[in-house]
């Protein structure tokens, strides 16, 4: 069975875990590897998923996984909007 | 792991792997690569993926004409799409000093052999129908520039690098370089020492620091540059489009995304690699300018990177005099992914003691002292 993890790019647990034993064993390099959470929710969904991932792999408890860096903006927002010229509803 | 190596290369960069890379290619695999955070932490891992060739000054243009023939072959190379697409830069020109200094790239970058064409406003808006040109006075192109994705570049070296057996240590940081005479003794690092006569420094926006540990001097200097991407869509957008008076420069990705950044004229020196909101104002207002129907699409992220900015705009690449075997491969200001894989061939050539393929010696360290430089014009983001 195939599982999903990243929706948004189309990711599956397999080929996670193939990156993980291919030596990107940390959150911020899947991400570039694999181009994980970078589509349109930005990881609120597969972030966690591959956090649990990374922790059955590597041995580690969840708490001693590394945080990955927020990038604004934390909600999609048009460059209409942003440029100031209009309403941000 | 090893205590002794023929060659410690200092950042896990685009640099610092392709140097590897191509040092690998010609048999040589004692080689250490030290990384203090992860692979593509720095700004390999974090800029436009832009490959442009139309400079102001020759060098640049020799470096960038020679990689781009490169970067041609190494999806076949490395075994991996790198989504190089040659879809052009087409370079606005919006003051009159503007053009008069394109017609200089133009002619130098002819007589070099580059095809590039100077186009008027109407043409450029044929090339690019959304394109607003109310301000453009010209504009130049060139089919062969494009867009590679980073990530895939610098992990293929990563790959076949880890298929050889040479060894990259992330999480790995150099504290210190030793010396007995002029000669490099072993290079100190969080996790213990290495034994080697031979150091590279591909260290990018940290490379000053690296040199100073043998007391080597470089003029670089960091500056923060940001960078955004937004949800991806059909593609519209062949050619990069980029303005030196704007400082923006911004392409649609193979993906679909637009990647683009703009500088700031007021940055101010140092390690910072914070997202700022001065920036995304500015960039969501030139874009909308540039491209008015840009104004539903929506920003996905933005994120800094360093550049590692030399006084001319111009690598520092070779030898130093003070130290032997310290080899300088940083100062890539704003492209020192697009010029990568001739610098680190060239590198790998140094290293093992063969005649390199390509002219450096305009780029050693020694032309800031009292020499004139050629002063490179042609800097976005
Ligand atoms: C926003 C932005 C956009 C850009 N756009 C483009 C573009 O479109 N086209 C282009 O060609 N170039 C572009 N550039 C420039 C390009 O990204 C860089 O010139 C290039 O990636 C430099 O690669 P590098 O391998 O030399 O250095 P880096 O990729 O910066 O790698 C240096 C590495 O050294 C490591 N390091 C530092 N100190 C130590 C230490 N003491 N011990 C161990 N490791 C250490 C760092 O962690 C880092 O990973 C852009 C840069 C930025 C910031
Ligand atoms: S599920 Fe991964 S980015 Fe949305």
């Amino acid at each position: 069975m195939t599982v999903t993890i990243c929706r948004c790019e189309d990711i599956t647990e397999e080929e996670i875990v193939e990156a993980i034993e291919d030596g990107y064993t940390e959150l911020e390099s899947l991400k570039r590897h694999l181009r994980l959470a970078m589509g349109q929710c930005q990881g609120k969904t597969c972030i966690p998923l591959t956090e649990r991932i990374l922790a059955r792999k590597l041995g580690k408890g969840p708490d001693d996984m590394d945080e990955p860096t927020a990038r604004p903006p934390s909600r999609q927002v048009s460059f209409g909007v942003l440029a100031g010229d209009e309403d941000d509803r | 792991m090893t205590d002794k190596a023929g060659a410690v290369i200092i950042g896990g960069g685009v640099n610092g792997l392709g140097t590897a890379y191509h040092l690998a290619k010609k048999g040589y695999t004692d080689v250490v690569i030290l990384e203090k955070s992860y692979i593509c932490s720095g700004a390999s891992g974090r800029n436009g993926g832009g490959i442009r060739q139309q400079w102001s000054s020759s060098e640049n243009i020799k470096l960038a004409m020679e990689s781009t023939k490169m970067f041609e072959e190494l999806s076949d190379e490395l075994e991996e799409d790198l989504e190089f697409i040659q879809g052009g830069y087409l370079v606005l020109a919006f003051t009159d000093d503007e053009l008069e200094q394109f017609k200089e790239n133009v002619a130098l970058q002819r007589k070099m052999g580059l095809d590039t064409e100077y186009v008027s406003p109407e043409e450029a808006k044929e090339m690019v129908p959304q394109l607003n040109i109310s301000k453009v006075k010209a504009a130049t192109f060139n089919q062969s520039d494009g867009t590679v994705y980073p990530f895939p570049v610098v992990h293929g070296y990563a790959r076949v690098l880890r298929e050889t057996g040479v060894e990259i240590r992330e999480h790995t940081e150099v504290l210190d370089i030793e010396t007995s005479g002029d000669e490099i003794a072993s290079v100190r690092t969080s996790d213990g020492k290495i034994k080697t006569d031979t150091v590279v420094n591909a260290a990018g926006g940290w490379s000053s620091d690296i040199a100073d540990m043998v007391g080597v001097e470089l003029p670089n200097k960091p500056y923060r540059h940001e960078i955004m991407v937004t949800e991806p869509f059909a593609r519209f957008l062949e050619p990069m489009i980029i303005s030196f008076h704007h400082g923006i420069y911004f392409s649609q990705s193979k993906h679909g995304n637009i990647v683009g950044g703009i500088g700031n004229p007021d940055e101010k020196e140092g390690i910072n690699q914070r997202s700022s909101l001065w920036f995304m104002r500015t960039m969501a207002k030139t874009l909308v300018d540039f491209i008015p129907q840009f104004r539903s699409v929506n920003m996905l992220r933005q994120w800094a990177g360093l550049y590692d900015t030399t006084p001319d705009a111009q690598p520092i690449i070779g030898p130093v005099p003070e130290v032997r075997r310290f080899y300088q491969l940083n100062g890539f200001s704003g492209h020192g992914f697009m010029v990568s894989p001739v610098v680190d061939k060239v590198t790998a050539e140094l290293i093992l003691g063969e005649t390199p393929s390509m002219d450096i010696d305009r780029l050693s360290v020694e032309r800031f002292e009292g020499m004139d430089l050629e002063q490179e014009y042609s800097v976005v983001g």
